[in-house]
Formats: structure tokens, sequence, C-alpha cells
């Protein structure tokens, strides 16, 4: 079973006719995923890869059906294809895109409030059901399913984790990349909820790193309202105070929070231990399924 | 990308911010004729890029010419927090009675833009901050519609700014959002902003940081980059090599794709007993010159003794990554510190084929890589 995602997921996949976009829809073809349509403007009425392309995401939405995003258009024009998305009425709509200014998400955001679509990412790698669909860039081989959750701020950190998972016989039910920028769609707490709601998910793996607040408030969040154990793992421990954070930023959060001590300790203290090694996230992951 | 204070200055100041009278110097007589033109007492601040530049001695206030060459001789060439001063602001010193804070920043938690006001202004307005949140009025913004005027001077108020100046903020926090909205502000700030006897209000100092992955909007402020950018050598060559770049302390150099992997192998280096000497992010889809490159600038540090690559291919391939270790390598005679790579992910099995194994050590997993590179590492020497 899974979140989000599934075998009926009718993908549009915008930028298609890009280098990223190409290789990526093929590979998610291949992994199983339903891609029905591509949305590049000026590209309506060509394939790729079978795939037919439409000048708008409006268009994929009436022609083929399409339900969910993956967005694969380059950082400058990325905010704008985000809108699009949200406002064609899609289920789901994923940033896989790196670099897309701060302002331009700030009013994606904005939009977010006023539509029922739910944006994942941006500078993220994605999600994926395994054995059932991939949306996104996640190297599909190292997935296996079964009965854990995983959501993670860093896309190669996502991957190494499930290594150590897999590599021990534990699959996942669904893993979501989403993304390590200051402004995303799905945070930890919306992706908790998504695996507490879900009968198949036993367990749950949160990967967080420092900076910002939202493993702070994931942590409150499982204190009251998640069941389904879970283990955590925050990546930064000895990363120094960070010469990229500007001060005002630091003004707005209180330089208390956003450290690696803060977030572990919030963590431990909603009853979440937090390894110091990836494989010690699967040793507890081990621990609660028996 | 931070603006130096004259750069930044020079923005507000165009956007019309009150600013004192100044001019840029890099050599004592130009500091003294600076200083003649815009009439003792004058302000010699260095221009580098980090903050607590007075406690640090990198800022002094000068009554006359001898006072003025002092100042000069000792700022230009000295080394302020690790930075090579090599310009001065030269500025009229404004003879205030109050000191406040303005800033406008994006405010993650909410995803919405923040404008702050206090009147604690002219100290470190980040212990304020953690000591007397309080005394920070907050402002959130909805970025599609911009800052109203009612919020600039609800902020204000909400602060307690005095009344007789209380209209002049609320137009210099308008236009410092205005400046952060259209320049794709990081964050600007003026700390202080002076208020003098005669109840004019007059930027004392300027900060500006600007969003990188907006500068291709932003032409003009691209090109005060290059001046704007500085900082040690490695910081320098890392920025050429546009990686994500950060030295530390340690001895071993550790080289990832994707920054929270690349944390995490600090975390297990120093989980493992060593000392991590740089976090360095190829990022994602890097090819074999990058890697390269990576290696290059890992080697060109001289603390570094082991060398540990952690590579999780996604959309990074192993076989790119092995075809750039081999190229880095092929070319010295003797390996200059030994390098233990782990491949995983995508095209792993391909790269593992290509690498060349004469030159580097290979382990399978992450823990045991690290473990390995530690031990090639040694104890850092004192």
């Amino acid at each position: 079973m899974s979140v989000l995602v599934d075998d009926d997921t009718r993908v549009v996949v915008q930028g298609i006719t890009g280098g990223e976009g190409k290789f990526h829809a093929e590979q998610m073809m291949e992994y199983g995923t339903n891609v029905v349509a591509g949305a590049v403007p000026g590209k309506g009425g060509q394939e790729v890869s079978g795939v037919p392309v439409y000048d708008t995401v409006h268009e994929a939405v009436e022609e083929e059906n399409a339900d969910t995003s993956v967005i694969f258009v380059p950082p400058a024009f990325a905010g704008d294809a985000i809108f699009e998305s949200l406002d064609s009425d899609l289920d789901l709509a994923v940033a896989i895109t790196e670099g897309i200014p701060t302002q331009d998400m700030a009013r994606v955001n904005k939009r977010l409030t006023e539509t029922d679509t739910r944006l994942i990412g941006p500078n993220c790698p994605g999600l994926i059901t395994p054995g059932e669909a991939k949306l996104g860039i996640l190297p599909g081989n190292i997935f296996s399913e079964g009965n854990v959750g995983l959501v993670s701020r860093s896309g190669t950190l996502t991957y190494q984790v499930v290594d150590n998972l897999t590599s021990r016989g534990i699959g996942q039910t669904t893993a979501i990349g989403i993304g390590g920028d200051p402004i995303i769609g799905t945070d930890f707490v919306d992706a908790l909820e998504l695996f507490e709601d879900d009968p198949d998910t036993d367990a749950i793996v949160m990967c967080g790193e420092i900076g910002g607040e939202d493993e702070e408030e994931a942590a409150a969040f499982i204190d009251d309202y998640v069941d389904t154990p879970v283990a955590g793992f925050i990546a930064g421990r000895t990363a120094p105070p960070g010469k990229r954070m500007g001060h005002a930023g630091a003004i707005v959060s209180g330089s208390g929070t956003g450290t690696a001590e803060s977030k572990i300790s919030a963590l431990n203290d909603a009853g979440v231990p937090v390894g110091d090694t990836p494989e010690e996230v699967a040793d507890h992951i081990e621990e609660f399924l028996g | 990308m931070k603006l130096h204070e004259y750069q930044a200055k020079q923005v507000f100041a165009d956007a019309g911010v009150p600013t004192p009278e100044s001019q840029l110097a890099d050599d004592v007589d130009g500091v003294v004729a600076a200083a003649e033109e815009i009439g003792y007492p004058v302000a010699v601040k260095a221009q580098v890029q980090v903050g607590g530049r007075g406690k640090a001695g990198g800022i002094k206030l000068v009554e006359d010419e001898d006072e003025a060459r002092e100042a000069a001789e000792s700022i230009l060439g000295m080394d302020l927090k690790g930075y090579h001063v090599d310009r001065v602001l030269v500025e009229e010193a404004v003879d205030f009675v109050n000191e406040l804070y303005v800033g406008i920043t994006m405010d993650r938690g909410e995803g919405k833009p923040v404008a702050m006001v206090s009147t604690k202004g002219g100290v470190n307005i980040e212990e304020v901050a953690e000591e007397d949140p309080e005394a920070i009025a907050r402002e959130h913004i909805d970025p599609s519609f911009g800052m109203h005027p009612y919020q600039a001077r609800k902020a204000v108020y909400d602060a307690g700014v005095d009344q007789s100046v209380a209209r002049d903020v609320s137009s210099v926090l308008t236009t410092l959002y205005q400046l952060w909205d259209d320049k794709d502000g990081a964050d600007a700030e003026i700390n202080p902003l002076m208020v003098t006897s005669d109840d004019e209000v007059i930027a004392a100092d300027a900060v500006m940081n600007i969003d990188e992955d907006a500068l291709f909007r932003q032409p003009e402020l691209a090109e005060m980059e290059e001046e704007a950018s500085g900082g040690d050598e490695l910081e320098q060559k890392a920025d050429e090599y546009d990686f994500d770049y950060v030295r530390l302390e340690g001895n071993v150099g550790i080289i990832g794709n994707g920054a929270g992997l690349v944390m995490t192998t600090l975390d297990l280096v120093d989980h493992y007993g060593g000392k991590p000497a740089n976090f360095l992010d190829v990022g994602g889809g890097a090819k074999a010159a990058r890697i390269a490159n990576a290696l290059d600038m890992v080697f060109s540090d001289d603390n570094v003794d082991s060398v540990v690559f952690n590579i999780f291919g996604g959309i990074t391939r192993g076989d790119e990554v092995a075809r750039g270790i081999n190229e880095a390598l092929e070319q010295f005679d003797e390996i200059p510190k030994p390098v233990v790579v782990r491949l995983a992910g995508t095209n792993w099995e391909e790269g593992m084929e290509i690498l060349n194994e004469d030159l580097v050590t290979v382990e399978q997993t992450l823990e045991d890589a690290v473990q390995r590179a530690v031990e090639y590492a040694g104890e850092v020497e004192a």
C-alpha cells in the first residue's frame, strides 16, 4: 500500500522535452509509473518516448485526465510552472527543480493556501511507492516493498537510509523526499499525518537536518498525534554554526533553535530515538517491527 | 551573496534611504584625503564580510589627520577574523541621540517575508532577539501584495519608536521592503538606524544579502558579486569551482553529493573519532571534471591528511564519479594524500569497474569508508 502515489496515478511531466525531463520520464515509466502526458509551452503536438506533449498543463488534464505533475523546469521558470499546476486543479504537484528563488516560493506558498493541490518540494528527489510508481529522480532499484514510511529533507541521505533498511530486508510503503529549501510544500508534519493514517505503515523514519524549526514542530506533532513508532536521524551535528546563516534569519527564529541538539532533544522528548548513524536508525526500526 | 557595507549603502542611498556621506579608500593618503573632504570627525571602517568589526578593532572614530593616519595604518592590511582588510570606508561621524534597528527577511517557518523594528538598535540584535524577543516588533507581509503602508506604521508603533521620527522610520522601512522585494533580498537590515538631535534618521550601517538563486535576474548585483566575494584562498577557489564548501578545523577531507549526506559523513567522521577538515558538496549530477575539481580543492588544503569520497548516486552517476577520480589522481607520480572511495546508487557497478583501484582504497559501506579515512588521517596535529 501507499500514500499519495500508486500505479493509478496519472502523471504529466512539465519540462519533458528537456534533458532531465526526458531521461527521468523514461526512468519513471520503466519503473511502472503511469506517465500520460508532457507539458512544454511551444512543444504541443510532439511526442516524447511515446508520450503526447501539450502546450499547457490544462490541456494535459483535459485530454489525458492527468491528476499529478512532476516538474523538471529550469529555476527561472519553475515558480511559474508550479503556479500552473496549482491552477490546473491537480491532486499533487512534485517540483524537482533546485535553485528556485525564495521569493518566488513565498508567492507559491501563498497560492497553496488557496487551492486543494498538494505540493512536494521543490529541490527534492520526489517520492516512491516501491513496486508501484515513482515520481521524480529517486533510484528505484534500492527501494523494496514493505511497511516502513520514510520522510526526509535530503535526497541522498534518503538513499543512504533506505539502503540500510533494504539491505536488512526491511521494505517501505512510501518514501517522500520533501526537499531542503527554506520554503517547501508538504512538510514533516503533513507526511507524518499521512503515514499515521495509512494502515499499512507500521513504522516511520524521519530524516532531518540542521536549520529551521520543522523537526521541532514535527516532534510536537508526534507527541500529540502519532501512535506509529518513529525513528529519527538528524544530519549536521558537527557542522559549525553556519557561515551562511544571515543574521536577520537568526533573529526571527532566535538562535536557540535549529541546531542538531535542539532537534534531537525535541525528538527524544517525544519518544523518538535518534540514531547516531544511519545503521542505528535501521536498528531502531528493526526493534519496532520485532 | 552578501554585499559589502559600501555597496549596500549605495543601493540603499539610490533608493532614497538617508545615509552618511562616505568615500572608499585603499591606502593611508586616500583615507586622509577622504576625511579632509568629508570633514572631521569621521569613522574609518574596514570593508570585510564579518560581524563585530568594531570590537575586533576594524572601526575607529577619528578627530584629526594624525588619528586618521594612525587608524588607516592599523586597519588597512589587518587580519580581521581571518579576512584581510584591503579597503576602508571613510564616513561622516553622525551625532546621534538614539539607535534603532530595522530589517526585512524571509521567515522560513511562516513562508512569508517579515519586517522587524526595534528601539534596541546599535547592539548585537541577535542577543536582543534571544534575551528580550518582545523588544523586536515583527510584521509578516503577504508577498503577493507587498507591504501595506499601515503595516510599516504598525511595526514602528509596536516597537515603541518615538512619535517625532515614526513617520521617517516607517518610510525607511517601506523603502527597505521595496528594495528587498525588487532586488531578491534574503536579508536587508540597518543597524543602527541613527536618530539625530534634529529628529532626522540616518543609516549608519547597511546589510544586504541577495538570494544567490535569483542573481540571474539581478545583473547589476551580480556584477557587484566579484567585488563582494572574498574570504580565504580556499573559499575563493570554491567560489570559482561553484562548490558548496566550508573549511573546518580537522584533517579528514570530505567530498560527497547532497548537503544532507555530506553532513552525515562529517558526523560519522566525528563519531569514529576523527575531525572533519571541510564540507564539500559537489551537488547533483556532477560530471567527471567537477569531481576532479573537488579533489583538487581538497588536496590544496594543507591540513588535510586523508580524503573520503562518499557518493550515493541518484541523478549523479557512479561511472562519471570514477572517471573524475581517475582523472584527478592519474596526474600524480605519487598520490599526495590517501583517498577512500565509497560509491553507491546509480551506475555504481560501472563506476567500480572504471575506478583505478591502484590509486584509492575502496570500501562498500559508508561506515567502513569513514573509519578507514579516519585511520589514515591519524591524530590532528596540535
